[in-house]
C-alpha cells in the first residue's frame, strides 16, 4: 500500500452507476482472508465475471480501452456493510482515487485510512466526466490534494477534505501514529470517566 | 443550552478536538468478530503494541460460522482458519471471547444487548455497520472499518467528526400487522438509501415509545440502510425494565447509581436538529420491497412502482406497475441482527401454530444466539416449527449475508427478515425480498407474498 498521496494525474475507468453498494465492490463470501492483500481480483467480482470465471464483455473493468488510477461512479458510492475489504480491493487493484458526487459515510473513512482519495465532486461535473471519459477513455483527469482540485480540460472543481486528514494523506501518517501520541490525555481522561 | 440525546452523551466522550478537524472520542465498549478483526490484530503486532483495553473488548464468531453441527470443526477451510484467528487473537491479547460453543455466542448485535453489555450513555462500536443495533438503549454506536477496530484496540479512541443530527418521530398507533420492520422499511422508502447519509438519527414519538426493546432494536439497525451513521432512541422505563438482571447490567447500588445518570438521556425539549420529519403511524402498512436496496419497497398491497430502476427489476425479474402480492417465493429466512431475537420467533410460532408451509418452499429459522435458541427450546417454539416444516438451525448471521454455505441459489426468491436486498446479497443472483418477521411467516404459509392484515 502506498502511503501518502499529493498529485495524481491519469486516465479513469467510468462505474457509470448509482448506489454502488460494498457487496458489489467485495462479495461477503471472499471476505474469509486474514490479511490485507489479494482482494483486487475480486473487485466487482459479480458484475466482472459469470459464475464460471469467465470474464463479462460488458463490464466496463474487462473493456481493455479503460484504465487508470481514478474510479469514478455515480452517487451514493460504498454504501450498505462497514467492511473495509472494499477500499482494499479497489486500492489493491491498481486505483488511488475514487470520485463521485456522494459517498457513504463509512466508506470515506475507511478509503481515507488506506490512502485511498474519495473525491467529492458536484452531480453536473460528475456528467461532465462520465461525457468526457465515455468519449474518450483517454482523456486525463488532474487530481491535487494539497490545492483541493480536481481537473478536467479546462474545468476545475474544488472538493472538501479536513485538514487533519489531508495533513495525514500527504505526510504518510494514520490516524493510529496520531492516538497513540496522545496516550497520556486518554489515560487522564479515564481517571474521571 | 438544550442539548440532544446524541449531544449530552457525545460531549462527555470527546477527549480534545483538533483544530478543523476531527474530534478523539472515547469509546466505552468494543465488540469484535472473526471477519473485521483479524487485520487489526495483525495491524497491532507489527507495530509491537498490545491491546490498550482488552476487557473493553467482547468477541463472538458469528459472520461466517455454519449453523448446522456447530459442534463439528468448520468443513470449509477459510472459516476454519478465520474462526480459529480469532480464538488465537482473544487468547493472546485476553479478551473475552463467546466462540462457538459458548452459551453466549451469537450475533453480536444480538448478544451485547441480551448480556446487558450494551447500556445508555455508552459510546459502542464494532467492525460491522448494523452497530447502529444498540443505539436503541441510547447510546452512540456506530460501525467502523477494520483501520478504525485496530486504532480502537491500541488506544481505546477514534477520530471522529461530528455528525449532523436528525429526528424523526413516528407519532400515533400502529395499524394491525404492522409492526416495527415496517416502520423502518416504511421510513427509509420514503428518505431513500442514501436519504440520512452524514446524520445521526434520534427517533421518537409516540409510536416508537410503544415499542418492546426487540422493536426499537430493529429500528435502530437498519439506520445505515439509509445512510446514517447511526440510530438511537432514548431510555425510558422500557429500557430500564429489559436491562434490569441481565448478566453485565450494574447491580445493586451501582444500578441506582447508573439509573439516576440514565433517566438524565433524553433530547432536551428546545434542542435543535438539523433536519425533523414527523410520520403519522397511521399511514404505515405491511411493507415489502422489491429492488435491490432498502429503499425500494412498498405496501404489500401495493404496486411497483412505474418509475421502478429498470437495472433493479431486471435482477429481481420483476415488472414495472405490477402488483407484488401473490408473487411465488421459493424461500424463507428469518434470522439475522435485525429480526431473530427471542419475540420475532414468538411472533412468528404465535402465527404459525397448527399450520404447515406451503409445498416447494424452504424455510429457515435462524436464532439470534444461543439464548434465543434455549429459550424457544424452552418455550416450545422448536416444536411448533418443527410441525410446520421449517428448519430451525443454529445461531449466527447465515443467509443474510451468505458468507458461509447458507446461500440462496441464483434466481431464487427469497423472502427474508434480514436487512439488505443487494444483488447477490444472500448468493450469486439470489432475489430478496425484505419484510417483517409476520409477512415473512404469512410467505411461508402461502408460498407467496402476502398480506398479513388477511390472515389476522
Amino acid at each position: 500500500m502506498s502511503k501518502s498521496i499529493d498529485k495524481i494525474t491519469s486516465t479513469a475507468v467510468p462505474v457509470h452507476l448509482e448506489n454502488v453498494d460494498t457487496d458489489q465492490i467485495i462479495p461477503a463470501r471472499f471476505l474469509k482472508a486474514t490479511t490485507r492483500d489479494g482482494f483486487g481480483d475480486n473487485l466487482f467480482r459479480d458484475w466482472r465475471y459469470n459464475s464460471d470465471g469467465t470474464p463479462k464483455k460488458d463490464f466496463v473493468l474487462n473493456n481493455p480501452i479503460y484504465s487508470g488510477k481514478i474510479l469514478v461512479a455515480g452517487k451514493n458510492f460504498g454504501c450498505g456493510s462497514s467492511r473495509e475489504h472494499a477500499a482494499w480491493a479497489i486500492k489493491d487493484a491498481g486505483f488511488d482515487v475514487v470520485v463521485s458526487s456522494f459517498f457513504a459515510d463509512i466508506f470515506s473513512n475507511n478509503a481515507l485510512n488506506n490512502f485511498l482519495l474519495p473525491v467529492t465532486v458536484s452531480e453536473e461535473f460528475l456528467q461532465k466526466l462520465f461525457t468526457a471519459i465515455e468519449k474518450d477513455p483517454k482523456t486525463i483527469i488532474a487530481v491535487d490534494l494539497a490545492a483541493q482540485t480536481i481537473t478536467l480540460g479546462g474545468r476545475s472543481e474544488t472538493f472538501g477534505i479536513n485538514n487533519y486528514k489531508k495533513t495525514c494523506l500527504l505526510n504518510g501518517y494514520d490516524d493510529i501514529d496520531y492516538l497513540l501520541s496522545i496516550r497520556s490525555d486518554i489515560e487522564e481522561f479515564e481517571r474521571s470517566h | 443550552m438544550p442539548k440532544t440525546l446524541f449531544e449530552k452523551i457525545w460531549d462527555r466522550h470527546v477527549i480534545k478536538t483538533i483544530d478543523g478537524g476531527p474530534s478523539v472520542l472515547y469509546i466505552d465498549k468494543h465488540l469484535i468478530h472473526e471477519v473485521t478483526s483479524p487485520q487489526a490484530f495483525k495491524g497491532l503486532e507489527k507495530r509491537g503494541i498490545e491491546v490498550f483495553r482488552p476487557k473493553q473488548i467482547v468477541a463472538t464468531a458469528d459472520h461466517n460460522v455454519p449453523t448446522i453441527d456447530q459442534h463439528l470443526p468448520i468443513k470449509e477451510e477459510l472459516s476454519r482458519i478465520q474462526v480459529q484467528a480469532l480464538v488465537d487473537n482473544t487468547k493472546k491479547h485476553h479478551i473475552d471471547l463467546y466462540g462457538l460453543g459458548h452459551p453466549y455466542q451469537g450475533i453480536v448485535h444480538v448478544i451485547g444487548p441480551e448480556l446487558g453489555i450494551t447500556q445508555p450513555g455508552m459510546t459502542i462500536v464494532c467492525g460491522d455497520s448494523h452497530t447502529s443495533t444498540h443505539g436503541a438503549f441510547g447510546a452512540i454506536a456506530f460501525g467502523i472499518g477494520t483501520s478504525e477496530v485496530e486504532m480502537v484496540m491500541a488506544t481505546q479512541c477514534l477520530l471522529q467528526s461530528k455528525p449532523k443530527l436528525m429526528r424523526i418521530n413516528v407519532e400515533g398507533t400502529l395499524n394491525k400487522g404492522v409492526i416495527s420492520k415496517d416502520i423502518i422499511l416504511y421510513i427509509i422508502a420514503h428518505i431513500s438509501a442514501s436519504g440520512a447519509t452524514g446524520y445521526f438519527v434520534e427517533y421518537a414519538g409516540s409510536a416508537i415509545r410503544s415499542l418492546s426493546m426487540e422493536g426499537r432494536m430493529t429500528i435502530c439497525n437498519m439506520s445505515i440502510e439509509m445512510g446514517a451513521r447511526g440510530g438511537m432512541i432514548a431510555p425510558d422505563q422500557t429500557t430500564f425494565d429489559y436491562m434490569k438482571g441481565r448478566e453485565f447490567a450494574p447491580k445493586g447500588a451501582e444500578w441506582d447509581k447508573k439509573l439516576a445518570e440514565w433517566k438524565q438521556l433524553y433530547s432536551d425539549e428546545n434542542a435543535t436538529f438539523d433536519k425533523e420529519i414527523t410520520i403519522d403511524a397511521a399511514n404505515i402498512e405491511p411493507m415489502i420491497t422489491y429492488g435491490t436496496n432498502p429503499g425500494m419497497g412498498v405496501s404489500v398491497a401495493g404496486n411497483i412502482p412505474s418509475t421502478a430502476d429498470p437495472k433493479s427489476l431486471d435482477y429481481m425479474g420483476l415488472t414495472a406497475g405490477a402488483a407484488i402480492k401473490g408473487k411465488k417465493v421459493d424461500y424463507v429466512f428469518i434470522g439475522s441482527c435485525t429480526n431473530s431475537r427471542i419475540e420475532d420467533l414468538r411472533l412468528v410460532a404465535s402465527f404459525v401454530k397448527g399450520k404447515k408451509k406451503a409445498a416447494g418452499v424452504e424455510v429457515w429459522v435462524v436464532p439470534g444466539s444461543k439464548q434465543v435458541e434455549q429459550q424457544a427450546i424452552k418455550e416450545g417454539i422448536d416444536k411448533v416449527f418443527e410441525a410446520a416444516g421449517f428448519n430451525l438451525r443454529q445461531p449466527g448471521c447465515s443467509a443474510c449475508l451468505g458468507m458461509n454455505e447458507d446461500k440462496i441459489p441464483a434466481g431464487k426468491y427469497c423472502i427474508s427478515t434480514s436487512n439488505r436486498n443487494f444483488e447477490g446479497r444472500q448468493g450469486p443472483n439470489a432475489r430478496t425480498l425484505l419484510a417483517s418477521p409476520l409477512t415473512a411467516a404469512v410467505a411461508a404459509i402461502t408460498g407467496e407474498v402476502a398480506d398479513i392484515r388477511e390472515f389476522i
